[in-house]
């Protein structure tokens, strides 16, 4: 292991009674890169992270996130992620504001801490008409982009994205992935979920997951060159097709 | 200390915000309160009663109008055949027959001794045996002021000593059956209300999918806990008082005892219920499944609280039962701190037991919580 990976995973399994949801994978994720996890529905990605993220525990293998392992040190791993999840995980009833000091405060910020962070958080995203009001009035978009943003209050060193622009119009989705750069720059290892394969093509790296293994890991380039083709999408396909 | 703070913080906004609950927690109880104290009665009034009278002389006129002098009963026309009433008992019209013999005026004059026969709608039996004693009791007085009048010349020297009891009623003087059931039906209120905000709370938690995201936080299971359960606790004891202030006004129901002790046991009584709540939310998925449950158990504890009927005529097992049914603490304390002004040292076991269930109930509610799967 290099100093540097921020995931480590070494034969990960994760068992539900006969079901393999996720099959012996292995893989490592340096630091301040933007790791894209793909596969079809059912592959096991959301399981798969569930473990990273510390809140599932691994049937079998290891792994270590930000250094640390997630079954023994789960509560450590999660004082250095972020997590956005599949389904929408803000309050609805709260307002935008009130989010941000939830959240802050769960996570332990000082409270001049919460307030710097939601104003310089307000000023990056422009939404000071909207500061006030309430998270379930808001476009799905702009919840998506405040939830990105909540999940980097703790400045966490990794942050897992759970199909973050699920639904999302283009031009946001597009916004979006300028955020996750933007992030990226700053050092902070992206780990994101996605079925949209012309995401994939932003990552630095991408591994495709079928029915719980992980079948190719490589960068988009090197992957469309294995497989003779000039899109990720046809990877995909590709792969896909060759398992079943 | 300041996580736990924060939590409590959005709860009490989420409560306050959402304008479909807050009727519901803070205006149906009352509703309930004022409807059940009044409705919710053992006294049997306005029997329907009809006689027979085979007799029609004077003294079974009398008879009858005892009946119709006392407030219990409603007396209906005069029916021709004991048959015909009878009909009318089987239709639901009648809940009590009485039946004057013929020649009852003149045995009873010859034999000083006449029979009458009384019927009863038995099938809600406890409302059938008050109705035999009012009966009994109007029968009696008449058969004292018959004594008195048609007996009195003859019988000088053997005139039967009369005992009567008079019988002082305490702790409820003036047998007011509310003063009775509003302490009761004020326990059901603040145990419903708590038990179940704190069960669905944090299923819907699960089930909108937050719950995902605070467990990815580092906060701890009895930071995530105590906040949670917190409000609810103050929730149950702005119950509580908005139910005392309308006990008093409403109804005068008398409080006796300490107002303090009464707020203390009821704290460690709602954090029963509290862990109860937390304990069904950590094993069901959904908000139906949590207020299945929930139910499933209220409605047991209700019915086994000795608040509706009295725990020493329940069998053996049930009675054993009981004992883990903190709503029976919750009432006997009630009735017991509210009417008799019982001190802690009355109240002591109950206090001890329901303590001990408080710690049980959120020792097992904070293990089954899991922030991981």
């Amino acid at each position: 292991m290099t100093k540097d990976n921020m995931i480590q995973v070494q034969n990960l399994t994760k068992m539900f009674g006969d079901f393999t949801a996720v099959n012996n994978i292995s893989f490592e994720v340096g630091k301040g890169e933007v790791f894209g996890f793909l596969g079809a529905n059912g592959a096991g990605k959301t399981t798969a992270m569930k473990m990273l993220i510390g809140i599932s525990k691994p049937t079998h293998g290891a792994a270590t996130v930000a250094g640390y392992n997630v079954l023994t040190e789960a509560e450590q791993v999660k004082r250095n992620i972020g997590y956005m999840s599949q389904r929408f995980s803000l309050y609805n009833d709260l307002t935008i504001k009130e989010n941000i000091v939830f959240f802050g405060g769960i996570y332990g910020l000082s409270s001049a801490d919460i307030k710097e962070k939601s104003q310089a958080m307000i000023n990056e995203l422009g939404l000071h008409d909207m500061a006030d009001s309430l998270v379930g009035s808001l476009p799905l978009g702009w919840k998506q982009k405040v939830a990105f943003s909540v999940a980097l209050l703790h400045n966490p060193k990794i942050v897992f994205l759970d199909e973050p622009t699920g639904g999302v119009d283009p031009i946001t989705r597009r916004q979006f992935w300028e955020m996750i750069y933007m992030e990226a720059n700053r050092g902070v290892t992206i780990f994101v979920t996605t079925h949209y394969m012309d995401e994939a093509e932003y990552c630095d790296r991408v591994s495709i997951m079928v029915a719980g293994k992980i079948e190719a890991l490589d960068t988009p380039k090197n992957l469309k060159g294995q497989f003779q083709v000039d899109s990720m999408n046809q990877v995909f396909l590709k792969l896909a097709r060759n398992i079943e | 200390m300041n996580i736990i703070r924060y939590i409590i913080q959005k709860e009490f906004k989420q409560i306050f915000r959402n304008k479909a609950m807050l009727p519901i927690i803070f205006v149906l109880p009352l509703i309930q309160l004022i409807i059940l104290s009044n409705a919710a009665t053992f006294e049997v009034k306005n029997i329907k009663f009809a006689f027979v009278d085979n007799d029609k002389t004077s003294l079974s006129r009398e008879l009858v109008e005892k009946f119709e002098a006392s407030s219990y009963f409603n007396v209906m026309t005069d029916f021709p055949s004991e048959k015909l009433a009878s009909k009318a008992m089987l239709e639901g019209k009648v809940d009590v027959i009485l039946e004057i013999p013929s020649y009852f005026e003149r045995q009873l004059l010859k034999n000083k001794k006449a029979d009458l026969s009384v019927i009863i709608n038995a099938i809600d039996g406890a409302a059938a045996g008050v109705e035999n004693v009012y009966i009994n009791q109007i029968v009696q007085q008449f058969t004292k002021k018959a004594q008195v009048e048609l007996f009195l010349f003859n019988n000088l020297g053997n005139q039967p000593q009369n005992i009567e009891t008079i019988p002082s009623f305490w702790y409820n003087e003036t047998l007011n059956y509310k003063t009775f059931m509003v302490p009761g039906i004020l326990v059901l209120l603040v145990t419903m209300i708590t038990l179940f905000l704190s069960g669905m709370n944090i299923v819907r938690e699960k089930e909108i999918g937050t719950l995902e995201q605070i467990n990815v936080t580092p906060i701890k299971k009895y930071q995530f806990i105590i906040g949670k359960l917190f409000p609810f606790l103050v929730l149950g004891m702005v119950l509580l008082t908005v139910g005392l202030i309308i006990s008093k006004l409403l109804f005068q129901i008398p409080i006796v005892g300490s107002l303090t002790l009464m707020y203390i046991y009821t704290i460690i009584y709602i954090l029963v219920i509290l862990g109860m709540g937390l304990f069904i939310s950590n094993f069901t998925d959904t908000q139906q499944q949590a207020m299945f449950i929930a139910w499933f158990f209220m409605v047991i504890f209700i019915l086994m609280s000795g608040l509706f009927t009295p725990i020493e005529s329940m069998p053996q097992w049930a009675q054993l039962l009981t004992e883990f049914n903190p709503i029976k603490y919750y009432v006997e304390v009630m009735r017991m701190v509210m009417l008799k002004g019982a001190g802690l040292s009355d109240i002591y076991p109950q206090v001890l037991k329901t303590f001990l269930f408080a710690i049980a109930m959120n020792a097992l509610a904070v293990i089954s919580y899991k922030k991981t799967s």
